[in-house]
Order: structure tokens, then sequence, then C-alpha cells
């Protein structure tokens, strides 16, 4: 198994170890269109409209909305135990930063290879922030 | 990232779990974003809410220990004083409120409740480094007034707050104020529905970088206008810096405007067709409605003697509530000048501390409403209640007539 698992440098935002299902969004991402009960995203015309991100890897093109509502969105999510197991971000901006700092999300960016390339929605997916990888198994074809 | 020792102390909860917890998010922020150290501030806004995320941290931080270091403005929830008088809300609501203001309290904020403070509660000096939440506060201090803030959360303002210092990087930094994009306003602005129908364009071409706007027509923008043109471009985008050349402070000159640097090709042109057409596309509902909201962002004194002045004494429709949200000193003045009697008179109310975002207008939800401002309807929608959108004008003949044709 371990030969086809590929490993990317990353650099850790918050803290802690996290394993897997990929979900990938090109589009930014406002936490308070989620459904906390379920982890949905309900934003209509959302790249991933309708799919779960609790527990998941979700790899996010950034974040976007006003300067509360992000925070109460992680929030939610947190209390329902609903959050993504692990972020890793494309464009780093400092809302989404704190608001994953607040719920202690774990978070990496700038990862060695363009995770858009390399991640595709159900691989199998390590974040280690600590050692600043990620690790990806691709889904069997 | 260098800190200083008493910094690392407070870091490493030597002054209690309080203003630990408030250095991580600083320190975390600047680790992320490469600054080399934290700077002081005097001023800070925080975005409160009174929503449970928000409101967990403050108490997180007050059960902690921590006070502030300097004292904060602050956003609003909703007057629960006045407005249960008028509308039902549940327990819980009005619990999570009365929380809140007990949190913020506790802190040490100074509740302004107040969602523009560089047009009063806070006004920063050109240059002057500072924390500042809202998004729509945030293009106002950069862009308007020549401060430097970042566009911080609710949640690292208060950080900010209780330490008294924020890192140092973006928009703190001269480089990262220059323009991005050149953008040519041949269109004609009169008032600040229409300043925030340009915002809204702008914000949608921009994202995250600085637009730097030169107009065809000579323009002279009040503090509404800018108001209304940054709120609307961080709802759009995530805009908060931008120069109009010859008008705000940092573009006196469109080289000086790019930071001496080589000036961009045009982006885009934006005429009054555009603005034609983003209203077009915005404001397509019509029919009756049961409420004209208008302050988002809070209305200012001169917008409510403007109100006054169109309606010319006529009254609002029996079946369509009016509400003015404002900053509560221009409801004070409004008192005192008998301006918000003569106003009630006419089926008129203003409300200060309040945001359109709140539960207290759930009654409202299922009916379509009426506002001035993109940025409302778009909170609004979520939560249940289409909103037409057109200038305030037609909003108060639409509010004399009950519908909106």
């Amino acid at each position: 198994m371990s030969q086809d698992v590929k490993t990317y440098k990353c650099r850790k935002i918050v803290k802690g170890c996290a394993e897997g299902e990929a979900v990938v969004s090109r589009d930014a991402m406002c936490f308070y269109l989620t459904d906390p009960e379920t982890g949905e995203v309900i934003e209509r015309n959302h790249a991933i409209h309708g799919k779960s991100i609790a527990n998941k890897i979700l790899v996010l093109k950034s974040g976007k909305g006003s300067s509360v509502v992000q925070v109460d969105g992680f929030y939610q999510l947190w209390m329902k135990h609903n959050l993504p197991a692990a972020i890793i971000l494309v464009e780093t901006e400092p809302v989404i930063v704190s608001a994953a700092v607040m719920v202690e999300c774990t978070m990496v960016d700038r990862m060695e290879a363009d995770p858009y390339e390399v991640i595709e929605d159900g691989d199998h997916v390590e974040v280690d922030a600590e050692r600043g990888e990620v690790r990806v198994r691709k889904k069997a074809a | 990232m260098f800190l200083t020792d008493e910094e690392k102390r407070i870091l490493d909860g030597s002054e209690g779990p309080g203003k630990q917890k408030a250095m991580e998010m600083l320190y975390a922020l600047g680790l992320t974003f490469d600054a080399e150290k934290l700077i002081p501030v005097k001023r800070a806004h925080v975005a409160l809410s009174g929503q449970e995320g928000d409101t967990y941290w403050c108490e997180l931080l007050v059960s902690g220990g921590a006070t502030c270091a300097i004292t904060p403005t602050t956003n609003p929830y909703w007057d629960t004083c006045y407005l249960t008088k008028f509308y039902e809300v549940t327990k819980e609501e009005l619990d999570l409120a009365n929380r809140t203001g007990d949190a913020y309290r506790k802190i040490g904020a100074k509740l302004t409740y107040h969602c523009a403070p560089g047009l009063s509660t806070g006004v920063p000096f050109f240059g002057e480094h500072i924390a500042y939440s809202e998004s729509s506060a945030t293009p106002y201090v950069n862009g308007a007034l020549g401060a430097r803030s970042n566009r911080e959360s609710s949640i690292s303002a208060l950080a900010a707050a209780v330490i008294g210092k924020t890192p140092y990087y973006g928009f703190h930094i001269d480089e990262n104020r220059h323009g991005h994009l050149l953008i040519e306003v041949e269109a004609d602005v009169k008032d600040c529905y229409d300043w925030g129908i340009l915002g809204h364009v702008v914000g949608e071409l921009a994202g995250y970088h600085n637009p730097v706007l030169r107009f065809k027509h000579k323009v002279n923008p009040g503090p509404e206008d800018y108001l209304y043109f940054g709120a609307e471009a961080a709802t759009s985008g995530a805009v908060a810096m931008y120069h109009m050349v010859g008008v705000t402070p940092e573009a006196p000159t469109i080289e000086a405007a790019f930071g001496g640097g080589k000036v961009p090709a045009t982006a885009a042109v934006i005429t009054d067709k555009d603005l034609k057409e983003r209203e077009a596309k915005l404001t397509p509902a019509t029919g009756d409605i049961n409420l004209v909201m208008l302050g988002c962002p809070h209305y200012t004194y001169d917008q409510i003697l403007e109100i006054d002045r169109l309606f010319a004494g006529r009254k609002v429709s029996h079946n369509t509530a009016f509400w003015i949200l404002a900053e509560a000193g221009a409801v004070e003045l409004a008192e005192r000048s008998h301006l918000r009697q003569k106003l009630e008179l006419l089926g008129v109310r203003m409300v200060g501390d309040t945001c359109i975002d709140e539960p207290c207008w759930k009654s409202f939800e299922g009916h379509l409403g009426l506002t001035d401002s993109p940025k409302c309807a778009y909170y609004r929608e979520r939560r249940g209640q289409p909103f037409a959108i057109r200038r305030l004008s037609e909003c108060v003949e639409a509010a004399i007539k009950g519908r909106i044709d």
C-alpha cells in the first residue's frame, strides 16, 4: 500500500493531525452557509453545494463573507462535531485563519504541489500539520 | 516572528488563560502572514454580532480573566428593550442577546453598537495603525481615511483590543496598500445609492485586490458615499483598500495610487449602462411590501433628514412597516430636534444599536421587503425574507403605496 501514497510538503497554520476522505472546493467558502447538523454546503451555485464537509479533508480555495459570520459558521459546525477534519487552503486570508484558530481546526497551506492537481474527491488524505506534510492515497480507479 | 519578553510571557500563559488565548490568535495570524513583529494600536473595532460563535469567544476571554488594554468600539446586535415592545423573539434569542451585552461589558468594550465607526464613533488619523473588523468599515478607514487596518475578523479585532497590539503585515505596510488594477469610471455617480451600485460592480472585478478608480466626471464623495461604496465592494468582493485618483488621500496622482510604479493598462471601464444593468440584476422583485428597512450600514442624521424631506408629510401605508436603523447618536439628535416625533406620526420608526441581520425582524419573513442596500438584501435573504432594492426616493414612494412596481 505504502508505495501508492505520495507525500507533499506544506505549512502548518493550525496544529493537528487528521485523515479522511477528500472533498475539493474550487470556490471560496463562507461556513455560515453550511448546515451545522449535517455539514452540508447550502450556498446556492457553490462548487460543492449539497456535499458534506463534516470530518472530511477539505481542499479549499479560500474564505469569504463578512468578518463575523465566518466565525459563527465554524463555531456551529464545531458544536455539532461536523467541522472538516482538516483544511488545506489554496489562498490564505485572515478571517478564515482566525476562525480556524478559535475552534482549533487543523489547517495547512502552501502545499508544494497544486492541491487541485493532486487531490480529487474521494482520495484518502492525511494532513500532518506538525511535520508539515500532506499524504495522498488515490482512490481506487 | 519576533516577540518581546513580555509578549512571550503572555503567550506562555503567565498572565492568565484569557490573555494567552488572545495572544495565541495574534501570534497565529502573525506567523501565517509572515509578520515580523506585533505593533501597538490604540483603536480597535469589533464586529460583535450577537451570534453564538462571536459571543463564545468574548466569554472565553472574559472567563480567562482578560480585559481590554485598549477600549474597542463595537458593532450592533439589537436594542432588546425597545424592539421587544414591537416584535416577539424566543427566550433563547433574548438570552443570547443579553449574554452578548454582558460579555462585552465585562471585557471592557465601548458599547457603541454602530457599524460605521469611521464616520463618528471611532475616527482614526491618517496613517494610524488600527485593528478594525466589519467588512464595510475596513475599506472606509483604509481607502477614504488613509488609516491602516487589515481585514480583521470580529475575534482577531477583540484579541488586538485585549493585547493592545496587532501583527505587522498586510495593509499596515506601504507596498501592500498600492493599487493593483485600474478601473475607469465613466458613469455619473450622484448619490450614495449610485456609489453602492458602483461598489458592487467594483467588488466583483477586484476580489481581494486593491482597485484604483479614475473618474471621467469630477466627483466629490461624502461620508455616506464612501460608506456605501466600500460596503458593497466588500459584499460582492473582499475589497479592503481602494484608491480614487485625485480624491482619496493616498492617490493624489495615478502614479501615487500605484506606488510610484508602472501604471497598468485599464482593466475595466464602468459606464452608466453597467450600473443600470447591475441595478436591474439586483432589483427585479416587485409586489406588495410589508417592510421598508434602511440602515445597512447605519443611517446618519443627514439621511434621516432626507427621509423627512422626501415624505413631505405623507404617511406610510397601513400594511407596511418603515424602519430606519441608525447610529444611536443620530437617533438622539433626531429626538432632540423633534424629527423623530414628526416622522413617527407618519409611520416612520427609527432605532439605534440594531442590525438588520437579527432575530427581532423575523415576523416580516416570508414576504417581500424593500431596502436601498444590496448588502441588506443579501443578508436578509438568507434569513428567509426576499428584498427588492431601490434608491431612497423610490423606497419612500413605495412605502406610501404599500407596494413596489
